[in-house]
Parts: structure tokens; sequence; C-alpha cells
């Protein structure tokens, strides 16, 4: 992937914070707003240094007011500027739920393509720093029923600098969802010196393999590769599937990986109902029944909410020894 | 109004409570044996404090993100308080909620809440129940000044408003909702000013005044008691310690910070006890050493208690 | 303030255009004519006239389920009323190609951003769209239409508080028919004067005689005046009653005869005409004239409509995205 370039080794955070930047420098209709964005550059600091650099006109503090936030972004987009807006963290999209559903998926295609939303949402997504039920959430599957939403979820500093700048080109709403463990975590990866970005609707092989095909999302992907690392000890080998966009899902690497090793099992950090894992189960049932040579599994969270303790919210989370659990039924 | 010495004595020791309960959870949490993020309540102690101490045992109150002192001042044990904290078996919420969930209902608090403003609606329901049981509960609703921009703000108190219901709003105006200074995010000098928009009393109260703090605020339980209504408090005050813990806060100036550590509500009423004869150097004295001694002791409870099965993890979805 | 007499006489026909398309709308919807549903606004059009009489094509509106007026009044008399009918009639040559119908006309060649269904989602919505006027240094102004009902959702209150806050140029015009749908604002809402609303933002607040035109113009040119210098929002009451019930099929039964009634006087169209002819601005026969035009301009827009074909199906699967 990055043979032949010169390459730079950065956070997840900074990968993230480099993106917004470089297109805010790139592209003056480009803005952001959000809480405590000025002070902390978000309380994460994904945007830290952008006030200073680029003033308060651009890097905009707001109230407490998620729902004057989206309904803001989707005004500003119809009106020519690409506003990036950051909802904390994902289960605070449920407060302007219905702004996203009905105002900025819904209206370019109820005005016959007469406006376009070029609009971005970043907000942070799940679990495994013990924030609790409000603050952990993945909402991959619900905010996949949305018709005219995009999404990506990066899962590499690669992966989230080069995703993160085409959402904030792509002249559709976009949600970003970028996982809270691998900043707390500090996640470094490789990314080129070069400006470059990252086809949305792309998904990406993290490991080639041919027994089976693990379907892995966000933080899951490096449980994954862990996992897989052991299995090939035990002389299974597994390929790693990542979607990085769920909408829309690059269902042919999908099946393509299917048709290859005959199993897919799917890992998925979001209680099990109506989960993405649910609607890749379905299109993989769907579309490539006829190469599964053992049922699909899935490797997700129980139908819970989101446990504190952090004994709890280890045993709620999808971990390694699931999958290697869930692999072992099928091989 | 005279309130009797035990009463006085009683918000006291709330207070020092309070705020022996919140250095020991900075302290804890700094040394890693507090897991998740914790904002701390410190500076603000003479708001609940005061307020709560106008309730029965079976009123309701609805707290925050920032709701230990809340939860104290209503009758929060601070051992099941910090084994909760802990993440323990133990703790108020058997380790499922953490510092931001914490909820018992028995002794009417309904839950702190971590999605801004969530309390307000809450409230409305938990008045409107009392309402329509025909009960003179009340309902005390906390929350902070980043609060009054929501949604949940203008819909809650417009149907407060509408419905009579016996609530009292208690905003605790602290000047920054996490980050951003209130003067930025709202055009408005006193939010209090917002009970306007509602056809309601509003009235603003120095919020490190423990005393004006609780008459304001019986006033205003009286007026809901009674049937005539919800009232909007704002209680001006400042916070000790940054937005969570681990929070540098560089948006604060230094004068800022020293002058709202001299405005510190406990050694101001302690000062006040004393000169009123209510309590002696000594008597205070030994309400701080009491303190430190129960948290000392809620610390070691929070310790040695167990952490929960992870099978646990699977209970407690439905009743 | 002197009002030149071409603009009093464009302000006139706008009301009279918005009147018999409204008319014309009630009479096709009971004839099964149209689908879907439809709210119409006759008995308030001099509320979006007045408004809109202050506006640049370049200035934005958003406009409300309730939003036919609005749409004709930001257009403008030189606009087809043609891809309208056309659009409510569920054809190919709608303006919004049929996908949107009566409740979601939007189209931003003439400052039409959006009519939302979803109360107070326009609002924030204006609030964006002030917002880029602003970031970009034009003097753009954004009117955001909003009825009565919207004034106790969350997102007048937080779309208001960013206006304020940020000093955006937009100006939030609530048509108060009194009536939510079916309920009453009053009893939903503990105020006698709505305005008392602004004081939450520190912003002014504003109640006209919405069905006397030129006291609308004159507060709505006042508070575009005031946005355009960049001192921030207006909130303005227009004080007006629906003739027709919330949405065509409604009896309207939670109104007493005697409100009803009172509305129908307060007719806003011939009191305008009285007062132009009083101003010697109209004659009784110009009057005529025009109301026959526009009937006649209306006649060809159903026409049009009629003879329009529907959309292919394919079209189901297209502009979801951009």
């Amino acid at each position: 992937m990055l043979k032949g370039v010169k390459v730079k080794e950065i956070t997840y955070l900074q990968a993230i914070t480099e993106a917004v930047d470089e297109e805010m420098a790139r592209d003056p209709t480009v803005f952001l707003m959000g809480e405590d964005i000025r002070q902390w550059g978000a309380p994460l600091g994904e945007f830290k240094g952008l006030f200073e650099k680029y003033g308060g006109e651009r890097v905009r503090d707001t109230a407490i007011s998620e729902t004057a936030m989206l309904g803001a972004a989707a005004g500003a987009a119809a009106t020519g500027m690409r506003p990036i807006v950051h909802i904390m963290f994902s289960e605070f999209l449920g407060v302007c739920m219905s702004d996203i559903r009905c105002v900025l998926t819904k209206t370019r295609y109820m005005t016959g393509a007469k406006t376009k939303f070029p609009a971005t949402i970043m907000s942070y997504s799940g679990a495994g720093v013990s924030a609790a039920g409000e603050h952990s959430t993945c909402p991959y599957g619900y905010m996949m029923a949305i018709p005219g939403l995009k999404i990506v979820v990066p899962s590499t500093p690669y992966d989230a600098k080069g995703l993160i700048k085409s959402a904030i080109r792509e002249d559709n709403p976009v949600q970003v969802l970028y996982h809270q463990k691998l900043i707390s975590d500090r996640l470094t990866g490789e990314v080129p010196e070069e400006e470059y970005t990252i086809p949305i609707g792309k998904a990406d092989i993290k490991r080639e393999g041919s027994d089976v095909t693990v379907v892995a999302i966000g933080l899951m992907v490096h449980r994954a590769l862990s996992a897989a690392a052991k299995l090939q000890e035990k002389g299974i080998s597994i390929e790693v599937v990542d979607p990085r966009t769920l909408a829309p899902l690059d269902k042919q690497a999908i099946i393509d990986s299917v048709k290859k090793t005959g199993r897919l099992v799917i890992m998925d950090e979001e209680p099990k109902t109506e989960s993405a894992s649910s609607e890749i189960s379905a299109i993989v049932a769907e579309e490539a029944l006829d190469f599964l040579d053992a049922p699909i599994k899935r490797v997700c969270a129980p139908d819970t909410p989101i446990p504190f303790s952090p004994v709890l919210e280890k045993a709620w989370m999808p971990d390694e020894e699931d999958l290697l659990k869930a692999v072992n039924e099928i091989v | 109004m005279a309130i009797e010495k035990e009463k006085l004595i009683d918000m006291y020791r709330v207070m020092v409570r309070i705020r022996t309960f919140e250095d020991r959870v900075f302290k804890e949490f700094a040394a890693g044996n507090i897991p998740g993020f914790v904002h701390l309540y410190a500076g603000e102690e003479a708001i609940a404090a005061g307020a709560c101490a106008n309730l029965r045992p079976d009123d309701y109150i609805t707290s925050t993100h920032r709701g230990h002192g809340h939860l104290i001042a209503k009758g929060g044990k601070t051992d099941r308080m910090m084994a909760e904290l802990y993440g323990k078996k133990t703790g108020y919420n058997r380790g499922k909620g953490g510092s931001m969930h914490i909820a018992e209902v028995d002794i009417g608090i309904l839950g702190a809440d971590a999605i801004v403003a969530a309390g307000i609606p809450i409230a409305g329901g938990a008045a409107l129940s009392a309402q329509m049981r025909g009960t003179d509960q009340v309902t005390l609703c906390f929350f902070g000044d980043g609060a009054t921009n929501t949604t949940r703000f203008h819909e809650g108190v417009n149907l407060a408003s509408i419905w009579k219901l016996p609530i009292v709003y208690v905003i605790e105006n602290n000047v920054y909702a996490e980050t951003t200074p209130v003067s930025y995010a709202m055009n408005i000098p006193n939010i209090a000013d917002r009970a306007v928009a509602y056809g309601i009393p509003g009235k603003t109260v120095d919020g490190n005044d423990v005393l004006a703090v609780h008459e304001v605020v019986g006033e205003a339980l009286a007026r809901a008691r009674k049937g005539e209504g919800p009232t909007l408090v704002e209680c001006k005050t400042c916070r000790y310690y940054g937005h969570y813990e681990g929070d540098t806060q560089t948006y604060r100036t230094k004068q800022e910070f020293e002058e709202c550590r001299k405005r510190d509500p406990i050694p101001r009423f302690r000062k006040k006890l004393i000169k009123m004869g209510v309590l002696t150097e000594k008597d205070a004295d030994k309400i701080n050493q009491e303190m430190l001694e129960e948290l000392d002791k809620a610390v070691k409870f929070a310790e040695e208690s167990p952490f929960p099965e992870p099978r646990e993890t699977l209970e407690d979805v439905y009743t | 303030m002197a009002i030149e007499k071409e603009k009093l006489l464009d302000m006139y026909r706008t009301m009279v255009r918005i009147r018999i398309f409204e008319e014309k709308i009630a009479e096709d919807f009971a004839a099964g004519k149209i689908p879907g549903f439809v709210h119409l606004s006759a008995g308030q059009e001099a509320n979006p006239t007045g408004v809109c009489a202050n506006l640049r094509i370049d200035d934005i509106i958003t406009s409300t389920h309730r939003g036919h007026g609005h749409v004709i009044a930001k257009a403008g008399n030189q606009y087809s009323l043609a891809p309208m009918v056309a659009e409510l009639y569920g054809r190919k040559t709608g303006v919004n190609k049929g996908k949107a119908g009566s409740q979601h006309l939007s189209d931003m060649d003439i400052g039409v951003l959006v009519a939302e269904g979803i109360q107070g989602t326009a609002l924030t919505l204006a609030a964006g769209a002030a917002l880029t006027a602003k970031l970009r240094g034009t003097d753009q102004v954004v009117v955001s239409f909003i009825g009565d009902g919207t004034l106790n959702t969350g997102r007048f209150h937080e779309g208001m508080n960013m206006a304020s806050a940020w000093k955006l140029p937009l100006i939030c015009y609530c048509e108060n028919n009194v009536w939510a749908e079916s309920t009453n604002i009053y009893d939903v809402t503990n105020l006698t004067n709505i305005t008392d609303r602004a004081v939450a933002f520190n912003i002014p607040g504003v109640s006209v005689d919405g069905n006397d035109v030129l006291a609308v113009y004159k507060v709505a040119a006042e508070a575009v005046a005031r946005a355009r210098k960049g001192e921030g929002p207006t909130f303005i009451e227009g004080k007006t009653c629906r003739r027709f019930g919330h949405f065509q099929g409604d009896t309207h039964l939670y109104r007493s005869q005697e409100e009803k009634d009172e509305c129908m006087k307060r007719d806003p169209i011939p009191r305008f005409r009285k007062r132009l002819i009083e101003m010697k601005v109209l004659t009784e026969k110009e009057a005529d004239k025009i109301q026959q035009e526009v009937q006649e301009e209306m006649d060809k827009a159903v026409k049009f409509a009629l003879e329009s074909p529907f959309p292919d199906p394919e079209e189901v699967l297209t502009d979801v995205y951009a």
C-alpha cells in the first residue's frame, strides 16, 4: 500500500487533525463547529490548533445545541459551504437524529436534486474506556438504515486521514465515526508524506488469507488481526476485511473474499440485533449463499446497554477470545 | 426566616461531606483508582446543600454529569457512591452506571444523567406523576448553564409552565459549559430572564451563599407545593476543579480562578455560623475530621468490595 | 415610508395570486386530482407578501408545510405558477420533479431553501444559511417563516439562541394563526404576548397585524435593514388567521363559528384593495382586471400540470446522492 512513497509515522488522533487541517487550508468554504472546539480542539483534542490557525469564524464553538448545529450544518451546506459538525459522542446523534434523517439526508431527494448537502458529521464511537452507557456506543447499524447518508469508520491512521479528507470533499452528507479507544491507546501508523485520499465505498483487505473471512469494523479490526496471527500458528489462514465505509458498503469485496474462503465471521462492536453485522450477513446469505461451507458467525456485543465497571465492560465487548471461539466452531 | 440550629449545622455538614468526597475522588482518580471520567462539584456545594435542605425524603431530584453533590445532599451514602465510582458490585448501581449515572429512586434520586439537560423532561414527568397522584411532592431539577441552550430546556420548561407542574429548576451557572464561556454561547446577561419566555418567575441568587440559596429555592418550592407552578432559579457560582478531571483549564484566567477560590462557600458559611454562635471552631473542626474519617471508610469499603461478575453484564436489561 | 406605486400593485397581485392558487388547489384536492395532503395559506397572504417585498432574489427564505404563499411571494410575480402546480400534481415537470409535493416545495434559484414538514427544522437550517452569508461576507439576509406551533419546539430555542449569540442575519417570522393543527397556541404556551420569547435571546421581538400587508412590510423592512447591517436577528409575530382548516379535509370544528366569521371579515385582500383604491393607486376596474389575469394564469398552470407526464418509475432511484 505504501511502497515507493515517502512515509511518516503518526497517531490516529494526528491523522484526524491533519485531515481536517489540510482540507481547511485547501478550501475556504470548509468550516468546523461543535462544542469545546476552541479551547480543547474538542474533548479528545482532535482539532487542537485549528482555532489558532483559522480563527473563530471558521472554528466555531457552539452552545450545547445539537439540533441547531445539525440544522445549521444543513443550511450552510445547501448554500455553498462545507461544514464539519462535531457531534461529540455518537449517542448524542440521537439528540438531533430527525435533523439527520429528515433534513440532511432526504431533502436533496425530495426536492428532485435542487439541493446538495456536502456536510461532514464527526463523532466518537466505541467502548473500552469505562465511559459508561451514554458515551460508548457504536451506532453503525442504525446509521446504515438512513438512505442518503454515507458512513466511514476508519480503523488506522492511514484510513482516518484519507477517509476524512474524502468525506469533507464529498458532495453528500458523511458521518465519520472514529473510535475513542484508538485515540486513547495512541494507535500509530504510517501515512504518506504527500497528500492522498481514500475513496469512500472501498473496503480494504487488512490481511490476506484463505480459510476464513473475518469482516471486522473499527477497533475490531485490530482484535481480528491479533486473533488471525494466533490462528496462523495453528495453520488456519484468516482474511481480515475492513469495510472502512459502511454506507455505501463495498459488498463486492466481502463477497469476493467469501467466495475464496467459504467461511464468514463478522466482528462488530454493537449489540447483535440490527447491527452492521445483521446487514452484512443478510447480503452474503442473499448473494453468496452457495459459496458458504459453514454457517455465518457473528461476534458481537450482547443486546444490553454498555456497562461502566471495567470488568463488565470487558465482558461486554467482543474480543479475541470470542473470535477464536467462533472460528473454531466453523473450521 | 429563622432556621433551626440543627438544620444549619446539617447544611454545613452536607457541604463539608461533599467537599471531602470530591477532594478524595480527585486524589483517587489522579492515582488511577477510578476508571472512566469524573466531573467534580467542589465549589458549588452551597447550591445542593441549600436547595436540598428544603426537601422531604419523598421529594425528587434529577441531577447531572456533575452530580455527586446533589446525591449527597439528597441523602446518598458516600460509601455506596464511592463503590459505584470504583465500578464495584456494592455501588448504588452495581457498577453499571459509574460517576455520571448514579440513581437511587428509593431516596428520591431519579438519576444523574450524562446527556446534558436530559434531567429536565424527566423531572417534568416526576412532577406530573405527583400532580396526577394528588400528592404534594415536589421535584428539584438541577442543571448547568449549558443546558439552558438545549431543546430539552425549552420544551421541558414550556410544558411545566402550562401544566403548572411542581418543579423548581435550579440552574448552576458556573460560567463555563465545559470550556465555552456562557457569554459566547448565549447573548443574555441573566439566564433567569429566560423565565419570561415561559411566563414563570425567574430569580437570580448568589450560588455560593448557602442561606440565600436555601431561602430562594425554599420559596419556589413552597409555591410549587401549593400548585402554583414552576420557578427558574439561577445560582451564580464557579467550579473549583476543571470540567472533568484531567482538564487543564487553560481557558480560565488565573485571576478568575483565584477569585473563585476566594468565594469558597464553605469557609464563608463556617465563619457565619461561628458568628451566629451556632458553631464553635472546635465543633467545625470536628465535623471536618468526621467527614475525613467517613471518606476513609468509604474508600476502604469501595476498595474491599468485589467487582461484579462478568455474567452480570447480561442482567438488568429488562425487569 | 413611501412605497412606489409599482411595488404596491405588485404586492396586491402577489396576494391575489396566492389566494387564487390556494382556492384552486382546494377545489382540485376535493375533486381527488391532487395526491397526498395539502395545507393552505389562504387568509395569511399579507405575511409572506409584506415580508418578501423587502427581499432580493439572492436573499433566502425557509418555509413550512403551509408554504405555497411563501414560495409565490419570494419568487415574485414574473415566476410562473405552472411548475408549482405541476409539483402538487406529482408531475415530472414539477419544480421538484414530483418528489416533493405540497409540503416540500423549494427552489434555490429563487432563494427558497427548503419547506419542511417537521416543525422547526427549517429554522435551524435558516440559521445555517445566515451563517454562510456571514462567513462569506455577503449582505444577504435569511427569513425563516414558522407557525405558532413551532414556538414550543426545541429547534426554535436552539436556532434563535445560535442566531443571537452569533449575530446572524436571520429574521424569524412567526405567522401566528393561533391554531397549531387543532391545538390553540395559548393552551400550550403560558404567554399573552408570544414576542416575550425574544427576551430569552435578548433580541428585538415585534408584533404586527399580519393581515395588514403595509404594516407587515414596514416591520419587516426594519428587521431586514438591521440584519443587513450585521446587527443580528429579529423575531416578528404576524397575528393572522387561516380561512381553511389545518389541512384540506380538516373540518376545523375546534374553532368556533364566531372565530371563523371574524377571520373571514379580517380578509387582508379586500382590505388592501380598498386601501389602494383610496390611495388612488388602483381603480375598481384595474383590480378586477388583476383578478381576471391571475385567474387565467392559474387555469393555464393547471392545464400545464394536467398535460404533463408523471415521472418515470426509474426516477425513484435518482437524486439520492449528489
